[in-house]
């Protein structure tokens, strides 16, 4: 009887590693992005940098600008000062300015909506890919993690300009790795910090409640423990007839 | 003239006995709870039936929250739920208990399940328990499904794609049947409205109306027990099973032990681990539903891969559905496929514990492959697998009558 439990567990837990594996699929090893959720300094950093460099482009339309005022501790007043366009209300999403029919001419495509692209890439990916623009043969931009999209390096002045060290692998020519070839505004840990400001705003604009819901979950499973204690008691005391 | 008093209510309360007058609540609950008598060694797999019970409510409690907020509209949907995310209040805690929920929904029947193939609960007089218990269980599948479409990701779209589209392999009425359940040519807006429908209203009320004629089959042999004998063969000079005791309070108070450990694992998926690593959330179900772009890789969600395997191991369409349906089908023969002349693992000898280990080892695994790539070595270890899935069934047919047994004891063991 306990081997089956036993079993059954370990079949569990063997399924859920596999499908962790699953995820990291991609062709490029992605780097530890180590983004801690409750360093609100580095959110709101990120947030700074996600409204300076990314919201020409993309929206983040399910976020509302007065929620990351109280998430991040900011105030209103900071937030509408420093981090809204002009005509935005401090009650509205974080929409962009462009319209998805001039970014589909632009750009080939509309630029993607980034409230959930923490949750649906990961924050590994996001921050490898922040890391892993080059400029290919072209002179245009290209990117290890996602190759041939038409997303420009818009960090490029911070981090420098990374080229291609390329390998002949089967006959395909691979990029090994990336040389900085010209340095940036920033040193590489500098630039990396700035990636792990980003992907940490990026993670809890994915899910403005994480902070809150893993605090409240310390407190329930603290009330479910005392519970469970209660009522063992309860059935030890109801049980001492039976056996 | 009025009915004689209960002993509840000749403990003096007037109300009780008035609407006992009425209402047959004394009697309910003493036919049923404190004069019901239950084995007295039930262990962990016991709590799995009434665990499922705290699931079931808490599913329609959270269920109807969600409704409140919910869009079922193809235009509206992914961000209503994105809504309840971020502007309900507890709108996340809502939803995540209802998205763990489903998962958790089931673990705990998975396990229900398993415990009947260890202690034969399936067996005579219990066999429709059974039937009833594997329809709640195909209800739950769909009821499964067309939840998983609602929030209108990608997983959302393309997985139902893919499942109706099985029904696309039935020759001749395959075509026009999926175009029936869609509504349309595609998934679409007309789709998701019914499977809104569907999900809310039309199999919750199959799933309760089940969930009481498996209660009210139960109650009438009477829980099986590890030792799979019958406690009424030993009674007292009260006719009461000497192996028996109250349901109420001992299981009463022993299942609200179980309940707090089990929420104590729910919990802390839901505040914790609330993707379950993309077990439970899928991470592709964060992008909304595009049907201009195919995720590079679709599959079920994980408590229906064992059948998705079933279904890849097989290179022809058709025969892969029908052995698919035929793999949870053959289930509900299970009461008869057993011929052994004991119930319980326990005195069955060692062929069934190997067959068992073998069949539950398969059923995982199974599992793990859906969720895979496909790969060539990977479709023949899932060929290997479902055909020890259904070598079980075909085994256990033929050797439960001929295998010898322990013999039984009188009374329970512990």
């Amino acid at each position: 009887m306990n081997k089956n439990v036993l079993i059954m567990l370990c079949s569990l837990v063997a399924l859920a590693g596999v499908s962790g594996s699953a995820i990291a699929a991609g062709d490029a090893a992605l780097e530890h992005a180590n983004v801690n959720i409750r360093d609100t300094a580095a959110a709101q950093r990120g947030a700074r940098l996600f409204v300076n460099y990314c919201m020409s482009c993309h929206s983040a339309s399910y976020m509302r600008y007065n929620r990351l005022a109280e998430d991040l501790g900011l105030g209103e007043d900071l937030v509408k000062e420093h981090l809204m366009f002009a005509d935005a209300k401090i009650g509205d999403t974080m929409e962009v300015a462009m319209r998805p029919a001039d970014g589909e001419a632009w750009l080939g495509k509309a630029p993607p909506d980034l409230s959930l692209t923490a949750r649906a890439r990961g924050t590994d990916w996001l921050y490898t890919y922040f890391l892993s623009f080059y400029r290919d043969e072209a002179g245009s931009w290209n990117n290890v993690v996602l190759p041939n999209a038409s997303m420009p390096h818009v960090l490029w002045q911070l981090q420098g300009i990374q080229e291609p060290v390329i390998v002949e692998h089967d006959g395909q020519p691979t990029v090994e790795r990336l040389e900085l070839a010209q340095p940036g505004m920033q040193s590489p840990e500098d630039y990396e910090e700035t990636v792990r400001d980003l992907v940490t705003f990026l993670e809890y604009l994915g899910e403005p409640a994480e902070l809150k819901r893993r605090n409240v979950g310390i407190w329930v499973l603290l009330f479910l423990v005392v519970f469970a204690l209660t009522s063992y008691a309860l059935k030890a005391e109801y049980w001492r007839d039976v056996h | 003239m009025a009915k004689p008093a209960s002993n509840l209510a000749k403990s003096g309360n007037a109300f009780l006995n008035w609407v006992d007058q009425r209402l047959p609540v004394t009697a309910f609950w003493e036919a049923t709870m404190t004069g019901y008598y239950a084995p007295r060694n039930f262990n962990f797999w016991y709590y799995m039936g009434v665990l499922s019970l705290v699931v079931l409510v808490i599913q329609i409690l959270t269920g109807i929250f969600l409704t409140m907020h919910y869009k079922p509209s193809a235009a509206e949907a992914f961000a209503s739920v994105e809504y309840i995310m971020r502007d309900v209040e507890w709108g996340w805690l809502i939803r995540y208990m209802h998205t763990t929920g489903a998962s958790f929904f089931f673990i705990v029947v998975y396990l229900h399940m398993f415990r009947s193939f260890l202690y034969g609960s399936h067996r005579a007089p219990r066999e429709l328990v059974w039937i009833f218990g594997m329809l709640i269980y195909l209800a739950l599948m769909a009821e499964a499904f067309m939840g998983y479409v609602l929030p209108w990701g990608q997983m959302s779209y393309w997985g139902a794609q893919v499942i109706i589209n099985l029904f696309g392999a039935i020759p001749s009425i395959g075509e026009p049947l999926t175009e029936w359940i869609r509504g349309d040519y595609f998934i679409s807006d007309a789709t998701l409205n019914r499977f809104f429908a569907l999900h809310v209203i039309a199999l919750p009320l199959a799933i309760l109306g089940l969930v009481l004629l498996h209660l009210v089959a139960l109650r009438e042999n009477g829980s099986n027990n590890p030792d799979g004998i019958e406690i009424k063969a030993n009674k007292d000079e009260n006719g009461i099973p000497k192996d028996g005791i109250p349901f109420h309070p001992y299981y009463t108070i022993k299942d609200t032990f179980g309940i707090s450990m089990f929420l104590m694992v729910f919990a802390f998926v839901i505040f914790f681990w609330p993707e379950a690593g993309g077990l439970f959330l899928e991470h592709d179900n964060f992008v909304p539903a595009d049907p201009l772009v195919t995720p590079t890789h679709i599959k079920p969600v994980w408590y229906f891969t064992p059948y998705y395997a079933i279904l890849k191991a097989v290179p022809d369409k058709l025969m892969g559905v029908i052995l698919m349906f035929a793999a949870v089908g053959i289930l509900f023969f299970l009461p008869w496929l057993d011929r052994s002349p004991v119930k319980s693992i326990r005195y069955k000898g060692l062929w069934y514990k190997v067959m068992l280990a073998l069949f539950a080892i398969a059923f995982v695994r199974l599992g793990m492959l859906g969720m895979s790539e496909g790969t060539p070595a990977q479709t023949i270890e899932m060929r290997v697998w479902t055909f020890v899935y259904f070598a079980f069934f075909v085994l256990l047919y033929f050797l439960s009558p001929r295998a010898s047994t322990k013999p039984l004891p009188e009374r329970l063991t512990h």
